[in-house]
């Protein structure tokens, strides 16, 4: 299964006959909710602030207005209350959409996610899945300090029964919380307070984006990078750079986290023989690590190099700016461990 | 490991002599008074089935064919049947971990719940659950689950989706019709200082959800005793009303008396779409789960609640004090041996069938993670479908 190779001088997709709207990724998730909202009453928004406020991050701006109280519904903060409550929902029938203020929040709530949500459908002999979508900011960045800067994905990734979607933009964040909303299990979703501004070309027509299908967003035949998220904004600067230098990169998106296309992972490491994975989580049993051990047991063969990562530095998140910036995966640090992977350095 | 020599499981039941203490008189109209002497037959049926068959599932831990943890319900058999009498068929619960009593009392079949326990392919969770993962669909039974407290904001949803129902979408999530619909919400007096339940009750009184969270109150959380536990221990209500929730406490020794208190509750939640919180006083007889030496209490405490057994109270009832159009008791010795010859004949079939069911198929490991399985969830193995609930 090759990646769908999607350029961004092609707005991330072959522009057709469709106009060139370009939204923010805020506008693209509000929009991926208001669009399923409206073909499925099953589906209510719940979370703090989502409603009288239009969203912490006025993600859910004018959907009390168009759905009403009973379907965009303020919470208490009280995560593990509602997160529950709407395992039960979700158990009863209902499409249940959470939202995380921030995916930090969601540690409080960590029996319901992780003890029932993703056992539920196994513990009942196949009897009640927990369809709900759960989704909120995920990742450091804005001097938010240790608390509020939480990476998820490599703590929540290791439980099995969930699937992770995690946007790197506007685009995929439409396309890939439709299919959230739409799939019968549950789905954490992990969005970036960093990028809710981000604009891209977001078409007006109905699409979505498979799980487990990687998109390639540069293109070369030096290294493979792979990463998920924020992140591989870095990797295409970083690439663009590289590419200054003689160097050229694919950068592998992968757009969700489990499933995992390994499978567009290992065509590309056959092609390159180098691997960097990166990854804003803790070093530690993170998903880079998943990356390089699956790496390392389907494709050793195919590598002239050995695998190499580059993660978040493994200490809490600090506030002072520089430190953060130092802390963060970032462009440089991205170039030179390509560099190191080709012996440049 | 509990003596089962020594425990009441094997108490003889004496259905003509007992010294339980006389139910609470109360004037007025009772609700169980317009029930056709049949239910309360059953009921007493009911609460027998649950007896005799916890007094076989401790045989069958004790032969190691169960394993894992395994919490009897012995003593607390009012609680379950006199709760779930309430209720419509379609109402949804959820419970805890002590959970066969209220899998047997919902209608479960005993085949199925003893052989989740055994750990075979027919078990109600395909053996993949065990003693606290009791679930049945087709009764509404949403679990039996196993962190103390958890199951509470479960119940919770459940009223807020039937509610959901009548107030959104107007039809039911099946396409049938919108109802209006209570869930129950069990949880022990362990679970009272859990967050969970108090973010449960907040959201509940907040919003308007029709749940009724039931504190099967039997004065121990595993060994520690309720008022080493909780504050105002003495009257629980008060927890309830820090949320605005209507608070009631509920003899659950006396299963005629419990309905009678436990219904207006249910008609009252059903009909203003309210929540409400019941501190139903029952009693264990038995060990917290298998392994317990219940150091904690004296032979003496538990004896003076076995004086007060709810069946035996419910059987002289309907064999003395229930008058029928004839002038004659509703019951008679001779009927209530038979249901007792029924029973045991259903737990004894439940047991073979448990015995003789065969293991789960190894691929089963497999199955039932996801819905909708798809390539490259795992490293190191593909998800499939798999075999049918023995339920559905």
């Amino acid at each position: 299964m090759a990646a769908e190779l999607m350029l961004p001088e092609m707005g991330l997709e072959p522009m057709g006959g469709g106009t060139a709207r370009e939204i923010q990724f805020r506008e693209a998730l509000r929009e991926a909710m208001s669009e399923e909202m409206r073909k499925d009453d099953r589906i209510f928004l719940m979370g703090e602030e989502v409603a009288q406020y239009n969203g912490a991050y006025k993600i859910s701006q004018g959907m009390l207005d168009e759905f009403g109280p009973k379907r965009i519904i303020d919470s208490p903060i009280s995560e593990n209350g509602f997160a529950g409550l709407a395992v039960g929902a979700a158990m009863y029938g209902l499409r249940p959409i959470i939202e995380f203020m921030s995916w930090s929040f969601s540690l409080v709530a960590a029996d319901q996610i992780l003890n029932n949500v993703p056992k539920m459908l196994y513990m009942s002999g196949g009897q009640w899945g927990c369809p709900v979508v759960f989704r909120g900011n995920d990742g450091a960045g804005g001097q938010l300090g240790s608390t509020h800067s939480w990476c998820v994905e490599g703590l929540y990734s290791n439980v099995p029964g969930v699937k992770i979607a995690i946007p790197s933009n506007p685009y995929d964040a439409k396309g890939m919380l439709k299919t959230s909303i739409r799939d019968d299990d549950p789905v954490f979703f992990l969005e970036s307070e960093r990028m809710l501004g981000d604009k891209a070309h977001v078409p007006e027509r109905e699409y979505t984006i498979p799980f487990g299908k990687a998109a390639l967003r540069r293109q070369g035949d030096d290294c493979t990078v792979v990463s998920f998220g924020r992140p591989v904004n870095f990797c295409m600067d970083a690439a663009d750079e590289l590419k200054k230098e003689g160097i050229n990169i694919d950068v592998l998106d992968m757009r969700t986290i489990r499933p995992l296309d390994i499978d567009s992972i290992l065509d590309s490491v056959k092609k390159t023989g180098r691997i960097v994975v990166v990854d804003q989580c803790w070093p530690f049993a993170s998903v880079a690590s998943e990356v390089v051990t699956q790496v390392c047991e389907r494709g050793f063969d195919y590598l002239d190099h050995q695998p190499l990562r580059v993660n978040t530095e493994d200490v809490p998140t600090p506030y002072a700016k520089n430190l953060e910036a130092l802390y963060l995966p970032h462009k440089g640090k991205i170039m030179s461990a390509v560099k190191a992977s080709l012996g440049r350095l | 490991m509990t003596s089962v020599a020594n425990s009441p499981v094997n108490m003889s039941l004496t259905p003509t002599k007992t010294t339980a203490a006389q139910p609470s008189k109360r004037t007025g109209p009772r609700a169980s008074d317009s029930l056709p002497p049949s239910t309360l037959v059953r009921w007493l049926r009911d609460m027998f089935l649950i007896r005799e068959f916890e007094n076989r599932t401790a045989q069958a831990y004790q032969q190691a064919k169960i394993g894992g943890f395994c919490h009897l319900y012995t003593g607390q058999e009012a609680t379950a049947v006199g709760t779930i009498a309430a209720l419509n068929p379609d109402d949804p619960i959820v419970t805890a971990y002590r959970d066969h009593g209220h899998a047997l009392a919902r209608g479960m079949d005993p085949g199925a719940c003893m052989a989740e326990m055994f750990g075979k392919a027919t078990g109600c969770a395909k053996g993949k659950g065990g003693s606290m993962h009791m679930f049945d669909k087709p009764n509404w039974l949403f679990g039996g689950h196993g962190i103390v407290g958890a199951q509470t904001p479960l119940g919770t949803g459940l009223a807020f989706a039937a509610k959901y129902e009548v107030e959104v979408m107007k039809r039911g999530v099946d396409g049938g019709p919108a109802k209006k619909k209570v869930s129950l919400a069990y949880l022990g007096d362990g679970a009272l200082n859990q967050g969970a339940l108090h973010e449960a009750m907040n959201l509940a009184g907040l919003y308007g959800i029709p749940v009724i969270y039931i504190v099967e109150n039997n004065g121990y959380s595993m060994g520690t005793s309720i008022d080493r536990g909780t504050t105002m221990s003495e009257d629980l209500r008060k927890k309830a009303d820090a949320y605005g929730i209507r608070g009631e406490i509920i003899d659950g020794l006396d299963v005629i008396d419990l309905y009678d208190a436990f219904k207006p509750v249910v008609d009252w939640c059903r009909e203003n779409q309210k929540p409400a919180f019941v501190d139903l006083k029952t009693y264990r007889y038995l060990g917290h789960s298998m392994s317990d030496p219940q150091k904690y209490r004296t032979k003496e405490e538990v004896d003076q609640y076995k004086a007060k057994d709810s069946i035996d109270r419910l059987a002289a009832h309907l064999m003395e004090d229930r008058k029928g159009a004839d002038g004659k008791p509703v019951l008679t010795e001779q009927q209530f041996m038979d249901i007792q010859t029924e029973v045991k004949a259903t737990v004894k079939a439940a047991l073979d069938f448990a015995e003789a069911s065969p293991i789960p198929d190894e691929s089963e490991l497999y199955t039932d993670v996801f819905v909708n399985p798809q390539p490259n969830l795992s490293p190191t193995c593909e998800y499939t479908h798999g075999a049918k609930n023995p339920l559905l």
